[in-house]
């Protein structure tokens, strides 16, 4: 469809979700703004394959997904090391109050495995449907699903079960929480 | 019924939550939307207002790259 002032509205009124997601994903405000441009150039470039009706916000960020993914693919190596040094900083550190503990919980989901870290922004921040999200990611809604899960799950280990690298028993879970309640 | 040790020890468990803590999940939502509204507040940066009005404006000009003028109004 052609760019309406209504469609050109609709697109700038998705710049701030699209930023939150680009930030989520790539856990660097610069490289997200970039990506964000590319995407709304993109999206631009291409409006006449939007479908009049259907979910703008899902058509931008399946573009913007499908950006960090080709980026990501280039960059691997640096934002893997960018990890490591970051993650080293904070693993000595209990949460000690709010603003660390916002910090840690942005370097446990960038432990996650991109498929898992994707879903679950889409789903539980976004406020995607499991459906909508599983058309960005170009999967089934059942993979969206378990994808969150063992984000879920992945982040729980990693922020509330002391030292483990995988999820461990259940026991451990209820004694972190029961014992630490107060 | 199951005991809940079955599902211990394994890194993933399929179909269920897997026996994670409701308030851990809550947490994990909580933090997760916080961080991403975060972002949200923050709205519109000029630079892609900006952008969009520049595309916008050089609709028919097939090049994008000359960010310095607009050449919309005046010109048919």
């Amino acid at each position: 469809m052609p760019l309406t002032d209504s469609l050109r509205d609709d697109i700038l009124a998705s710049v701030p979700s699209l930023r939150a997601f680009a930030i989520s994903l790539s856990g660097n405000g610069d490289r997200a703004d970039d990506l964000v441009q590319e995407t709304l150039l993109r999206a631009l470039a291409n409006i006449d394959s939007f479908q009049p009706g259907s979910n703008l916000p899902a058509w931008l960020f399946t573009i913007l997904r499908n950006l960090f993914r080709s980026d990501y693919r280039k960059r691997r190596r640096e934002v893997e090391d960018a990890d490591g040094s970051y993650a080293k900083t904070l693993k000595t550190q209990p949460a000690q109050n709010a603003h660390l503990e916002f910090e840690e919980f942005r370097a446990a989901l960038e432990k996650l495995p991109q498929d898992q870290r994707e879903a679950l922004i889409l789903v539980g921040a976004s406020g995607f449907s499991y459906e909508d999200a599983a058309a960005i990611c170009g999967c089934a809604v059942g993979t969206i699903k378990s994808r969150v899960n063992r984000a879920r799950s992945k982040l729980s280990a990693l922020l509330y079960v002391d030292g483990a690298d995988d999820f461990g028993p259940d026991e451990t879970v209820r004694a972190v929480i029961g014992g630490s309640g107060g | 019924m199951k005991d809940v040790k079955s599902q211990a020890g394994r890194s993933a468990v399929p179909g269920k939550q897997g026996g994670l803590n409701a308030e851990i999940q809550s947490r994990i939502g909580h933090q997760l939307r916080a961080m991403y509204d975060d972002v949200v507040r923050q709205g519109v940066p000029d630079r892609f207002a900006d952008l969009i009005r520049k595309l916008d404006a050089s609709d028919d000009n097939p090049q994008l790259g000359n960010t310095g003028e607009i050449k919309n109004d005046g010109r048919e």
